[in-house]
């Protein structure tokens, strides 16, 4: 009881951080410029060269996941560093980086989906895997950074929910504190 | 988070020294997971983000966008930064150490390897490291002036960083008009006759510590053909299917480059070019040679090597030849270097690291750190960030195992501010910073550039201070 009752806390307190400086470039309508909201503008111009980097797949999401329509929703199960599961239901169009930040998964999004980094690196669910479409080769040679590449390997910020992913599950990589113990191989910068 | 404490009773104040990658992800970890942490974050310069506005290519700016992130960090209740404060002249890691409970030192690397050879500090030899700082607009590179008047480059190593600077010594002018590289490196950089950049290094092909993102950008690079040696892909297609996917694809495209009978629409843009890049491979500089009676770099003597072993830990040996090469820039892109700030604190000086385990300073209680100071210099920003993910959590560990000790209140800012007050020391907050970034911005709106960079610390302060 106190563990579960712990454990919603701290997803709340972890929403709230995030919460509490809303991150408009974060927010699609924003990259849209479909935003009204006064306080995002001034933000405009620092976000303009992500914007125009931006996959032309993120223009289908939508930020409101709200929607009643049953055919629309997507369910997704989020498996976090620690092994829980977290089931969420996402829409067709959503980006699966953004439907994680939205739940407060702990997936970084350091480059804002622009293919500029591997902090959204996540295993594909066997049963789904085939049903993405082929990366681009951009997302390859950022995969190709990723600690702990595997065959089911993907980018969360390049999946885009369809019907047809319903019940994918995502498993974000575990990495492991002997990471970096005394003989591991140098990375690239 | 890994390791979450709920309802935490304690409050206590860490003290994280650098503001680039290392400190911020350190910081967002330890704020995330402790309800009650404050986080003050100092930083020797008057701005903030380290290597990510200093040392990422000026053509890279999406892998700038993890700026955003670390904005949202510094403008939570609980965290704090204090730019313009040297830790380490301005105030000790010992009267930190009595204000906090915890220091977390992620100060990076700031001196580079030398390459040790006779003619190094020939005038036309640049270190990487002062390169990219001189065209990323960090204050003490500003009077770097490098020489462009030669045709020939030399770029020794072959990481991404080499590759950084080869591409923004080629690429053509259009381009970089619209990123944030300085105002006088652009200038400089139209005025460059330099069409022919060799990046060299001692081992193979195998061996490049490059990745493919960068290394396809030179492929692609317009206005610019690839030059190389055909033999030193010897038995490379033969090994290609043992080899990692990451390694394989990158040496993949390198054959490709070198040995590939080019499409014809490709063979039309070579015809066209009249830039130059190519690797040499198995090379080690001997010397550094100038010109008799002219105190200018004019060449550099490589000896050449042999390979024993293969993959990663394959091993360059003389082979006894050597031959120079004409060139009038040498810039050394053999890796950065960390450097002790502060005596009380353990420095390994062969590996250039803070001695730690998991982040735990040796032999120091209550010392953290992370980043390149923690692992050594290499690792791109989501290296950085798993590594500061694990300093934070050996932090949270110890404090919930009571090895580090949270239970008596500590000062904080509090004392610091005073004692750097009583030094004629004013910290820049983060909103002062915001005025340094506004005013950066809207100058390089001007211009169609994401921002024109602000060049001396003494300009930024005066603009943090208006």
């Amino acid at each position: 009881m106190a563990a579960s009752a712990a454990a919603r806390t701290s997803i709340g307190l972890t929403l709230r951080f995030h919460r509490v400086i809303p991150d408009c470039s974060k927010c699609p309508l924003y990259r849209l410029k479909s935003c009204t909201s006064n306080r995002a503008n001034p933000q405009r111009r620092s976000s303009f060269n992500s914007f125009r980097t931006m996959n032309r797949h993120l223009q289908t999401s939508k930020c409101n996941s709200n929607s009643e329509d049953p055919d629309d929703v997507v369910n997704v199960v989020f498996i976090d560093r620690s092994g829980k599961r977290i089931p969420v239901k996402g829409k067709t169009g959503d980006n699966v980086l953004f439907l994680a930040h939205k739940h407060g998964i702990e997936l970084e999004g350091a480059c804002e989906a622009s293919l500029a980094c591997s902090t959204c690196h996540v295993y594909v669910s066997a049963a789904h895997f085939d049903k993405l479409p082929e990366p681009e080769e951009r997302e390859d040679d950022m995969l190709d950074m990723a600690p702990m590449l595997q065959e089911n390997s993907r980018l969360a910020c390049q999946i885009v929910l369809t019907p047809d992913l319903d019940g994918i599950e995502l498993t974000l990589p575990k990495v492991t504190r002997n990471f970096y113990v005394d003989g591991h191989v140098p990375k690239p910068h | 988070p890994w390791l979450l404490i709920p309802f935490p009773r304690s409050h206590p104040k860490v003290c994280i020294v650098g503001s680039g990658p290392a400190g911020f992800y350190t910081a967002q970890h330890l704020l995330k997971a402790h309800q009650n942490v404050q986080v003050d974050v100092y930083e020797r310069l008057p701005v903030p983000f380290g290597l990510v506005r200093f040392g990422v290519a000026p053509d890279h700016p999406e892998v700038k966008n993890v700026i955003n992130t670390f904005t949202q960090t510094a403008k939570h209740p609980r965290c704090s930064f204090y730019g313009n404060v040297n830790v380490g002249e301005d105030v000790s890691v010992d009267e930190l150490q009595e204000a906090y409970h915890a220091i977390v030192l992620s100060y990076g690397a700031e001196g580079n390897r030398s390459v040790g050879v006779p003619g190094e500090d020939l005038p036309g030899v640049y270190s990487a490291k002062d390169f990219v700082g001189w065209y990323n607009g960090l204050p003490s590179c500003q009077e770097l002036r490098p020489d462009l008047s030669c045709e020939t480059a030399v770029i020794l190593g072959q990481g991404n960083v080499a590759l950084d600077v080869a591409r923004i010594l080629l690429s053509p002018l259009d381009a970089l008009k619209k990123t944030d590289i300085t105002q006088p490196a652009l200038e400089a950089l139209a005025q460059s006759r330099v069409c022919r950049v060799l990046i060299v290094g001692r081992r193979g092909p195998m061996q490049v510590a490059s990745t493919i993102k960068e290394l396809r950008e030179m492929v692609n690079l317009p206005g610019t053909r690839p030059e190389m040696v055909a033999a030193d892909f010897d038995g490379v297609a033969e090994a290609l299917k043992d080899l990692p996917r990451p390694r394989k694809r990158l040496t993949e495209l390198m054959l490709k480059t070198a040995l590939e009978m080019p499409t014809e629409k490709e063979q039309e843009r070579r015809k066209k070019a009249s830039r130059i890049w190519g690797f040499r491979f198995f090379r080690s500089p001997v010397e550094i040679l100038a010109e008799p009676g002219c105190n200018r770099v004019a060449g550099v003597r490589l000896a050449v090597n042999k390979l024993e072993g293969s993959g990663e830990k394959a091993q360059a040996v003389l082979t006894g030849e050597v031959e120079d090469v004409p060139c009038g820039l040498v810039i050394s892109s053999i890796g950065y270097r960390s450097l002790p700030i502060d005596p009380t604190v353990p420095f390994d000086s062969r590996r250039a690291i803070v001695p730690n385990s998991m982040g735990r300073v040796h032999n120091a209680a209550g010392l953290y750190c992370s980043g390149w100071l923690k692992t050594g210099p290499t690792g791109v920003i989501a290296t950085t960030m798993n590594s500061s993910f694990d300093t934070a959590r050996s932090l949270l560990e110890d404090v919930e195992s009571g090895k580090l000790d949270v239970s008596s209140a500590k000062p904080g800012s509090h004392m610091i501010s005073s004692l750097l007050e009583k030094r004629g020391v004013k910290p820049v907050t983060f909103s002062d910073w915001e005025k340094i970034d506004d005013l950066e911005t809207r100058r390089g709106e001007v211009s169609g550039k994401p921002r024109e960079k602000i060049l001396t610390v003494a300009a930024m302060l005066k603009v943090a201070r208006g």
